[in-house]
């Protein structure tokens, strides 16, 4: 099994804020990977990074074995950086967001980030719009309708297997919470990703749903040979399907492992799992 | 697949409709005759057609990508001056210049024309006005390279600049021998100049001239917005963040949209200076700028028929329908005290004031003509 994606030395940094501490991370093709910790952890930080919307403060990211994102603490962070292995990186490699998705890399947002001027059927085609291949002035003329045909029935087949082709020609954001996750979900593999990256799939869903989320992503990663790293704070969902876990606190990898090291890990316990079955 | 059928009948309706159109505006422009009351319809065709395309044009940048630019009148005049300086004839040429030794002497049509005939002089004023849009897309793209990095409100007021700065420099005696200073440019080809002659009857195509450029353009940008480019526009609109997320290059497609947006100002410039034979840069103000954009407003940001019939409306209203109230009579009525000069500007704003209150989102929405017999997607518009 080879490494998909590998997260070096990690650190962001918001002015004094260690948001991520110095993160260390691999996730192997054909996983599922959860990462998880309690709120303010650094999570979507860390996903920020690894999809390029954010440049860590130093650190690398790896993604097919290529290193994707290089940084180091430069101006007024130079004097304010806290984290470790400062003088390593000597590159700056921080590519768009756009581009990090073109070389496989998809996810969804957790305050969903649907275009709500569109509907069902548009979000999900509007995401194969980086694989097109027409330049604008063939696709103004139709130079390109097989290319857009194609990408049609593929929205469409996209739209079956989440169940939502039912809804294609609803506005977006007239579906319920659930359903609107799922269609993030269907935009991401639009996108025609190797890995895909899920900032909390199941909040705000019933037991019921999250149960179906939970076969869902098993589904997605068989039918789609895809490798799946999560963020989700339903503990019966992580357990469920992950092959490991990787816990944060406070910016800092606090423990990784398969589910039942880290149902059993004591300071995962203290820190998070605990307050968990609390809450 | 999905609603190719449908939509393959909804473009030959649309193509049959537009053709009807064209060929009323024909008919039009021979029936009715210069002395008319009803010239004024021809007059509202000619400049509404005109500013309907810059409406539309501003529309696709500020309604359809969400970047809210206010350089319009800047392209518009760099349109209308590129197109005037390469279709004046060389000898009205040191008569336009009286002041400066004319840099430029090419004119488009006059050459092909020598060459190739009335088509040759047709195929020079398509070039001129392409030359034009193309003029105004290089500016476009040069200035947009450290503009539309601005988020919302810079943006604006960094294009408003721009156009400024544009007027400015058009005016600047040292370039005289190019843009004739601050003294307009004449002579050159106008709309009235296409004629069709068949056997013995002589048919104008004064009206049909800019309303069939204006058509053209439109269409293309109405193909745009509803190809993959299109849709990918209102994505960077609806939302950036998740645009960059799903793979779409943000600097691309915003420079895209800012260069197609101008290049079809420029256009309408052109168009400006064919129907009013006359180029000056002090008539391209950021004045002209808010018209348009209270164009789109009225018919809808993110609706291109709005901005069209937003347009006419706009141009009807003020330079026919409310005429009367500026020089005496309005509606039978006889009231030299109250309808005189200026009288009009202030119906009109509060007419203006009216329809925005009551059509908050302008008289289409973001609605198209053959949306309103369809119903609207969302909450159980479901199935099918
Ligand atoms: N753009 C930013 N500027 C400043 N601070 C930020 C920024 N983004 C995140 N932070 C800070 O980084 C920390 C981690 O936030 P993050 O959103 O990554 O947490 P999380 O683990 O995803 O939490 P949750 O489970 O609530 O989603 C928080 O303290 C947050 O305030
Ligand atoms: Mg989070």
């Amino acid at each position: 099994m080879s490494t998909i994606l590998k997260v070096e030395n990690a650190t962001m940094q918001f002015g004094g804020v260690v948001a991520v501490d110095n993160l260390n991370l691999e996730v192997n093709e054909g996983e599922i990977v959860a990462l998880i910790g309690p709120n303010g952890a650094g999570k979507t930080t860390a996903f920020n990074v690894i999809t390029g919307v954010y440049q860590p403060t130093n650190g690398a990211v790896y993604f097919q074995g290529e290193r994707i994102v290089e940084n180091h603490p430069q101006g007024k962070l130079k004097k304010l950086y806290k984290g470790e292995h400062a003088g390593e990186y000597t590159h700056v490699l921080a590519p768009t967001p756009d581009h990090i998705t073109k070389l496989g890399m998809a996810r969804t947002f957790q305050n969903i980030r649907l275009w709500k001027s569109q509907t069902v059927f548009d979000n999900v085609l509007i995401a194969m719009h980086c694989r097109t291949h027409a330049n604008f002035l063939a696709a103004s003329f139709r130079f390109n309708r097989k290319e857009e045909r194609e990408q049609r029935d593929r929205v469409a087949g996209l739209l079956e297997t989440v169940g939502l082709y039912d809804v294609r020609n609803e506005l977006a954001t007239s579906l319920p919470y659930g359903k609107q996750r799922r269609l993030e979900i269907a935009r991401a593999l639009a996108t025609a990703p190797r890995l895909l990256l899920l900032d909390e799939p199941a909040a705000g869903m019933n037991p019921q749903e999250t149960q179906e989320l939970t076969a869902f992503i098993g589904e997605i990663r068989d039918s789609f040979h895809m490798t799946v790293f999560l963020i989700e704070h339903h503990m019966d969902l992580v357990m469920d399907i992950s092959d490991r876990i990787y816990v944060l606190d406070f910016g800092k990898l606090i423990a990784q492992g398969t589910p039942e090291e880290i149902q059993n890990n004591k300071r995962v316990i203290d820190a998070y799992l605990g307050v968990a079955e609390d809450a | 697949m999905i609603g190719t059928q449908q939509s393959r009948k909804n473009s030959l309706t649309s193509l049959i409709l537009v053709a009807v159109m064209l060929a009323a505006v024909v008919v039009l422009d021979q029936v009715i005759k210069p002395t008319d009351s009803m010239s004024m319809l021809l007059k509202v065709l000619q400049k509404g057609s005109i500013y309907a395309l810059a409406a539309v044009s501003m529309n696709l940048l500020n309604g359809f990508t969400g970047l809210f630019s206010l350089g319009h009148a800047g392209f518009m005049l760099i349109g209308a001056y590129t197109y005037a300086i390469f279709t004046i004839p060389s000898e009205a040429r040191d008569v336009v210049y009286q002041y400066y030794d004319a840099a430029i002497r090419i004119s488009f049509p006059e050459v092909l024309g020598n060459a190739l005939g009335p088509v040759g002089t047709l195929v020079g004023v398509v070039l001129a006005v392409i030359a034009a849009g193309l003029a105004a897309a290089v500016i476009a793209w040069l200035i947009g390279l450290p503009v539309l990095r601005l988020k919302s409100d810079y943006l604006a007021i960094a294009t408003l600049g721009f156009a400024e700065v544009v007027r400015a420099v058009f005016q600047w005696g040292k370039l005289g021998p190019v843009t004739n200073g601050s003294n307009p440019l004449k002579s050159f080809v106008r709309i009235n100049a296409f004629q069709l002659k068949l056997g013995g009857t002589t048919i104008s195509l004064t009206t049909f001239v800019p309303v069939l450029l204006a058509t053209v353009c439109i269409a293309f940008i109405v193909l745009l917005v509803n190809s993959t480019y299109g849709r990918s526009f209102k994505a960077i609109r609806d939302d950036e963040v998740a645009a960059e997320a799903m793979g779409i290059n943000l600097a691309r497609h915003k420079m895209l949209s800012f260069c197609v947006s101008s290049f079809f100002a420029g256009v309408a410039g052109a168009g400006m200076a064919m129907v009013l034979g006359i180029a000056q840069a002090s008539n391209f103000k950021s004045a002209m700028t808010y018209e348009i954009l209270l164009m789109v407003v009225l018919g809808g940001i993110g609706s291109i028929s709005g901005s069209c019939i937003g347009a006419m409306l706009f141009i009807a209203a003020s330079e026919w329908w409310l005429r009367g109230l500026d020089s005496g009579v309005f509606l039978g009525i006889n009231a030299p005290g109250i309808f005189r000069n200026g009288f009009r500007l202030v119906v009109f704003s509060v007419i203006i004031m009216i329809v925005v209150l009551f059509f908050r989102k302008g008289i289409m929405g973001d609605r198209e003509l053959p949306d309103l017999l369809k119903k609207r997607p969302g909450k159980g518009a479901a199935g099918k």
